[in-house]
C-alpha cells in the first residue's frame, strides 16, 4: 500500500455574492463542495470536468494561492515522513512548504513575466529560497534548460517571452517549476493552448520528468483523452463535487455515473470508422448506487478503488 | 455526379506588411459538391483560416488574392466589387466565425440583428415574413421562439453558438463555412452543436466546410477532407480514406499524436519543431525542418513537389509521401 | 559562456531597442514631436554656450540685465494740439515713424528739424537682436532661450516627482486592495476634486513660489491626483496574471513581487504620463508666470505678463515680438511633449500600431 503524498478530506470552497443592490440576502455559491481524494506518491490524478466545475479552484485552495473555506489538506512532510496538514503555515513553515509544491498554468503567453530574461525567470525559485552559490545556481539553470530540450541553453538565457513560441515558453514554465524539484505539481490544462503537434512532446517531457523526479501530477483538463495519457487515476468533477474516481482504464472501460457515461460518449473520436458507443443513462443505476450509501459518505466503493458519488444530480444532468 | 458548387482553383493570398508580402495560401484548390461536408484540418499558421476568410473576401484590409479563381455555383467571386460581393455573402455562403458567441452586438436582441442580416439580402420582405423566418430557423437549430427577444448576455455559450448558426442559414445560402465553431464549448454541448449541425445540412441539404484543428471532429463531421500545413493543402481526398491510408508525412504524424479514450492506450508519435509562422519563408518542402528523414532535395526544393494521385479521389503532396 | 551570453544579452537588447526605435519613427507624431522637443532642448543648451564662448556679450544679451543701448536717429519734431492738420491726420499719427516728438526729450538744446539720436525700447528685430528686444532693453531670443531652459527644468522635475508617487502609490493600492487601497483611491478623489488653478494662487499667495517651489508643488499635487487610480487599474491587471500567482506559489514575499513583478509592467504607463504632465507643467507655469504669481526671473509667462503690464498686449501686430515667440513657446513645447507621448503610446501599446 503507497503512502499518500497529499490527502485532501472535504474541501469546500464557497464564493459569497450579495444578492443585488438593496438586497441583503447573500448568495453562496460552492465553487467546490466537499470534494476528498488522495494521491499516492509517485503517481497521478486527473481532474476531469468541464469548465467551471471547480477543478482549477481546488487547483488553486492546494497550492495555498486562494484559501479555502472548510476542508483539511494533508501534506507529507519528506523529512518527519508524516503527514502534517497545511493549513495554518506561516512565515518560514509557510515558505519551506512551497518548495515542495508548484503549478503550470494555462496561457504560456501570462504565466512567464514580459519584462524579465528566460533566466531571470528560472533563477527566481533558487534566488526567493537562497539555495546554493550564485554559480551553483547558474549552473543549475543551464541545467535544467538541458533537460526540457530547449539547448543550447545560451541562445535561451537572455531570451524575453515574448521571443519564444508557446512551445518553448511552456518548456520554460516546466524549467521553473522543476528547477526546485518539487514533490507536487499541479498542472491547470498546460497544453491546452498549443498546437496539437507538439502537446505530445510537452506531455512526455512531463512524464519523463515525473519518472526522473519522482513527482506527482494533479493534472487539470477538461479532455479525457489527454487525462488518459497523463495520469494513472482519474476524477470526474461537476458542479463543485467530484462524481466518480477511479484508474483510468478502470474509468473509460466502465463507467457507472450517469455523468461520466455522458462525457464519455460526447467526445468525438478520430477515426471515421469507429461507432460511439451509446450509454443508456438511465437513472436506475444510480439510484441504486445512493442507497447503497447508507453511511451518507457521499461515495460509495464499488470495489477495485472505484468510488462514485451518491449527489443526486439528476436535475442538473 | 453530384452538382459543383464550389471550386477553389489555384488560389494565392499574401498579407501586405511593413517587412514584406507574406504569402498565407499557396496553391489550394478544392472542390465541393452539392450536399457535401469538407473538412479543413491544420495548425495555427496553416493559412485555414486565410482561405476561409478568402472565400467570403473578408479578409483584413492588407490581405490580397494574388492570384486564382473561386467559383461558387460556376459564378467567379475573384475581382468582384464590394458591392457584388456583399449581395453573395450570406445569401450563397455565410460563415459561423471562431469565437462567433462574442460576435454579438450585446445592446441589440438576438431577433433583431439576425433580422437585420435577412433585410440586407431579401429588402421587401415584411417585419412578419422575417420574424417567421426566424422561428423556422429557431426549430431547425432547436432554439425556443422566445429566444428572439432576448439579449445575448442572458443566453448560455451553447445557446448563443446555436443562434449564430442560425444567423449563419438566415439567408438560405447554398454553402455554410464552420470555422472552430465549437472551441471554447464544453465536450458535452460541442457534441449538441455538431449534431445540429449535421442534422441542418441533411435537412437544407447544405455544403458545409469544417474548419477545425481537431481530427477528432473533421473525422466524425467530414466525408472529404485536405490537410494544409504551411498555407499548402498537403493530402485532401475522401475522410475515411485518407484516415485508413494516410500518404503524407505530415499527416500520419498528426493522426499518430492524437490522444484517444478508445482503443489501446499506445506510445504516441511526437513531431520535433514547432509549425511555421507564415513570415518564415523555407526554402525547399515546407515539412523538411519536422520531417524524420528529409532528403537532400526536400531540403533544397528541386524535389517535385505537385500533388499526386495516391488513391482514388486522394491526392498527396509528393516530396512527403514516401517520407517518415 | 558567461561571456557568449552576455555578447547574446547585448545583441538582444540592440535589437529590442532597435526595433523600438524603429516603431517610434514610423509614427508621425512621434517623430514631430520629437523635432519639437529637441529643438527647444537645443535652444536651452545653446544659451550657456554662446555665453561661455564669447560669441554673446554678457552685458547686452543677457536675459534678466542685459542692456542694449543701440541708439536709432529720429527726426526732431513738434506735435500740434489740434488735429488734423496737414501732415497728421490724428494725434495717434504724431509723432510718426523715424520722427519723435520734441516734448518727450529732456534735452532742451534740441530743435525742431534735428536729428536726435534715441534709445528705442522695446525695438523691433534687427540683425543684432533676431526676436528685437523687450521694453527693458532684453533680447527677446535670449530670453526664449532663458524660458526653455526652465520649462525643461520645471516639467522634467515634476512629471518625474509626480509619477514616482504615482507610481508607488498606485501600485500599492492595487497590491494590498483592502483598506489601504479605500484609503488612497478616496485621497486621490479628494485631489481631483481641488479646482487646480484657484488652488495654486492661493498656495502663491502664503508661500513665494520659485520655480523650484512649483516644480514640487505641482509633482505632489499631480502624483496625488487621479494617475493614481489609472495606475492602479493597470497594476491591478498585471496582479492577477498567472506569472504573479507563479511568484506567489514559489514563495515569493509580497514586496519582492511588488518591485520585481507589478512594478516593471506598470512602467511603460507610468512613463507616459510622465510625458503628458510634462505638458501640464510647462502650461501651468506660463499661466501662473502670466498673472504675475511666481517668483522668477525669466520664463516665457513672465515674458507675456511684462508685456501685458507695460500695455503692449493689445498693441496688436505692432509688438508682435513681444508676446509671440513667447506664446507660440509655450505652445509648441507643451505640444511637441503630447506627440512624443502619443509616440511612445504606439511603442508601448501595440494594438495601436498600424501594420
Amino acid at each position: 500500500m503507497k503512502q499518500n503524498l497529499v490527502e485532501v478530506k472535504n474541501l469546500e470552497k464557497y464564493f459569497e455574492t450579495s444578492g443585488g443592490l438593496l438586497s441583503r440576502k447573500k448568495n453562496v455559491v460552492k465553487a467546490v463542495d466537499d470534494i476528498s481524494f488522495n494521491i499516492p506518491v509517485g503517481e497521478s490524478l486527473g481532474l476531469v470536468g468541464q469548465s467551471g466545475c471547480g477543478k482549477t479552484t481546488t487547483a488553486r485552495a492546494l497550492c495555498l494561492l486562494d484559501p479555502k473555506t472548510n476542508g483539511d489538506i494533508k501534506f507529507l512532510n519528506r523529512e518527519t515522513n508524516l503527514l502534517e496538514s497545511i493549513d495554518n503555515l506561516d512565515g518560514e513553515e509557510l515558505k519551506k512548504f512551497r518548495r515542495n509544491i508548484q503549478m503550470i498554468f494555462q496561457d504560456p503567453y501570462e504565466s512567464l513575466n514580459p519584462r524579465w530574461t528566460i533566466k531571470d525567470i528560472i533563477l527566481e525559485p533558487l534566488n526567493i529560497h537562497n539555495i546554493g552559490s550564485l554559480s551553483d545556481r547558474d549552473d543549475a539553470v543551464v541545467e535544467i534548460l538541458k533537460t526540457v530540450g530547449l539547448t543550447p541553453p545560451e541562445n535561451y538565457l537572455p531570451r524575453y517571452p515574448h521571443e519564444l513560441s508557446g512551445g518553448q515558453r511552456q518548456r520554460v514554465s516546466i524549467a521553473r517549476t522543476l528547477i526546485m524539484k518539487p514533490k507536487f505539481v499541479v498542472c491547470d490544462e498546460p497544453t491546452s493552448m498549443l498546437d496539437v503537434s507538439i502537446r505530445i512532446s510537452i506531455m512526455d517531457l512531463m512524464l519523463n520528468l515525473a519518472k526522473d523526479l519522482e513527482v506527482s501530477y494533479l493534472y487539470i483538463t477538461h479532455d479525457l483523452a489527454v487525462a488518459r495519457y497523463m495520469c494513472n487515476t482519474i476524477a470526474v468533477m461537476f458542479n463543485g463535487k467530484i462524481v466518480e474516481i477511479a484508474e483510468t482504464e478502470e474509468l473509460l472501460s466502465n463507467p457507472i455515473h450517469p455523468y461520466t457515461k455522458r462525457l464519455i460518449s460526447s467526445i468525438p473520436i478520430p477515426d471515421p470508422s469507429y461507432e460511439r458507443k451509446v450509454y443508456d443513462l438511465n437513472y436506475d443505476e444510480l439510484d441504486s448506487i445512493i442507497a447503497k450509501d447508507t453511511e451518507k459518505k457521499g461515495m460509495v466503493d464499488i470495489g477495485n478503488q472505484h468510488y462514485v458519488a451518491t449527489h443526486d444530480v439528476k436535475g442538473l444532468l | 455526379m453530384k452538382k459543383e458548387v464550389l471550386k477553389v482553383d489555384n488560389l494565392n493570398m499574401h498579407y501586405e506588411t511593413l517587412s514584406g508580402n507574406v504569402s498565407a495560401v499557396k496553391n489550394v484548390s478544392f472542390t465541393i459538391h452539392e450536399g457535401e461536408s469538407f473538412g479543413l484540418v491544420g495548425e495555427s499558421g496553416c493559412g485555414k483560416t486565410s482561405v476561409a476568410m478568402s472565400l467570403l473576401q473578408l479578409q483584413a484590409d492588407n490581405a490580397k488574392i494574388s492570384s486564382g479563381s473561386i467559383k461558387l455555383e460556376g459564378r467567379e467571386l475573384v475581382g468582384l466589387s464590394e458591392s457584388e460581393l456583399r449581395k453573395v455573402r450570406w445569401d450563397s455562403i455565410s460563415i459561423v466565425f471562431q469565437g462567433a458567441m462574442n460576435a454579438w452586438n450585446p445592446v441589440i436582441k438576438i431577433g433583431e440583428q439576425i433580422r437585420e442580416a435577412i433585410r440586407e439580402h431579401y429588402p421587401s420582405n415584411t417585419k412578419q415574413q422575417n420574424i417567421e423566418k426566424i422561428k423556422e430557423l429557431f426549430e431547425i437549430v432547436g432554439l425556443k421562439e422566445e429566444i428572439m427577444d432576448r439579449y445575448p448576455h442572458e443566453l448560455s455559450g451553447g445557446m448563443k453558438q446555436r443562434a449564430v448558426i442560425a444567423l449563419a442559414l438566415s439567408c438560405n445560402p447554398k454553402v455554410v463555412i464552420a470555422d472552430e465553431p465549437t472551441t471554447a464549448l464544453d465536450v458535452v454541448i460541442q457534441d449538441q452543436i455538431l449534431k445540429e449541425i449535421k442534422k441542418v445540412q441533411e435537412l437544407l441539404g447544405l455544403s458545409l466546410i469544417y474548419i477545425s484543428h481537431d481530427i477528432a471532429v473533421i473525422a466524425e463531421m467530414t466525408s472529404q477532407m485536405a490537410v494544409m500545413y504551411a498555407g499548402s493543402i498537403v493530402e485532401i481526398g475522401p475522410t475515411k480514406e485518407i484516415f485508413s491510408n494516410p500518404k503524407h508525412a505530415y499527416t500520419r504524424l498528426l493522426l499518430e499524436s492524437t490522444p484517444s479514450v478508445v482503443g489501446e492506450k499506445k506510445k504516441l508519435r511526437s513531431l520535433d519543431g514547432e509549425p511555421p509562422s507564415l513570415i518564415d519563408d523555407i526554402k525547399g518542402c515546407s515539412f523538411s525542418p519536422r520531417c524524420p528523414n528529409p532528403t537532400e532535395e526536400c531540403k533544397n526544393g528541386t524535389k517535385d513537389m505537385r500533388l499526386i494521385k495516391v488513391g482514388e479521389g486522394h491526392y498527396a503532396d509528393s516530396c512527403c509521401v514516401e517520407c517518415g | 559562456m558567461e561571456n557568449n551570453e552576455k555578447d547574446i544579452r547585448k545583441a538582444i537588447r540592440k535589437e529590442a531597442l532597435r526595433k523600438n526605435v524603429n516603431l517610434f519613427r514610423s509614427s508621425k507624431l512621434g517623430k514631430t514631436g520629437l523635432i519639437i522637443v529637441a529643438f527647444f532642448a537645443f535652444l536651452a543648451i545653446l544659451q550657456p554656450i554662446l555665453f561661455l564662448t564669447g560669441i554673446w556679450n554678457d552685458g547686452v544679451y543677457h536675459p534678466v540685465v542685459g542692456y542694449d543701448a543701440s541708439k536709432t536717429e529720429f527726426l526732431v519734431v513738434e506735435c500740434p494740439r489740434d488735429y488734423p492738420t496737414e501732415k497728421y491726420e490724428s494725434r495717434a499719427d504724431c509723432p510718426a515713424k523715424g520722427e519723435i516728438n520734441k516734448s518727450i526729450i529732456f534735452d532742451p538744446n534740441v530743435k525742431v528739424g534735428q536729428l536726435y539720436e534715441a534709445n528705442v525700447q522695446p525695438a523691433p528685430p534687427s540683425s543684432k537682436h533676431i526676436l528685437g528686444t523687450d521694453s527693458l532693453g532684453r533680447d527677446i531670443f535670449s530670453q526664449i532661450m532663458e524660458g526653455s531652459q526652465v520649462a525643461f527644468l520645471l516639467g522634467l522635475l515634476s512629471a518625474t516627482l509626480g509619477v514616482a508617487i504615482s507610481t508607488i502609490l498606485g501600485s500599492i493600492a492595487a497590491f494590498y486592495g483592502g483598506r489601504v487601497d479605500a484609503y488612497l483611491m478616496r485621497q486621490s478623489d479628494l485631489i481631483l476634486m481641488l479646482p487646480f488653478l484657484p488652488l495654486l494662487f492661493i498656495i502663491s499667495a502664503f508661500v513665494e513660489l520659485k520655480v523650484w517651489h512649483l516644480a514640487v508643488v505641482l509633482g505632489i499635487l499631480g502624483g496625488l491626483g487621479g494617475s493614481v487610480i489609472t495606475i492602479k487599474s493597470a497594476a491591478l491587471q498585471v496582479k492577477v496574471k498567472p506569472f504573479v500567482d507563479s511568484a506567489r506559489i514559489t514563495g515569493g514575499s509580497r514586496m519582492r513581487i511588488l518591485f520585481s513583478h507589478i512594478l516593471p509592467n506598470v512602467a511603460p504607463l507610468a512613463l507616459l504620463f510622465m510625458v503628458f504632465s510634462v505638458t501640464g507643467a510647462i502650461a501651468s507655469e506660463s499661466v501662473l508666470s502670466f498673472l504675475g504669481l511666481l517668483n522668477i526671473d525669466m520664463s516665457w509667462g513672465l515674458m507675456i505678463y511684462l508685456s501685458q503690464t507695460d500695455g503692449y498686449i493689445f498693441s496688436g501686430l505692432e509688438y508682435w515680438w513681444l508676446i509671440l515667440p513667447a506664446g507660440l513657446s509655450v505652445t509648441f513645447l507643451a505640444g511637441g511633449f503630447y506627440l512624443v507621448g502619443r509616440g511612445l503610446d504606439e511603442v508601448f501599446n501595440p494594438r495601436l500600431r498600424g501594420r
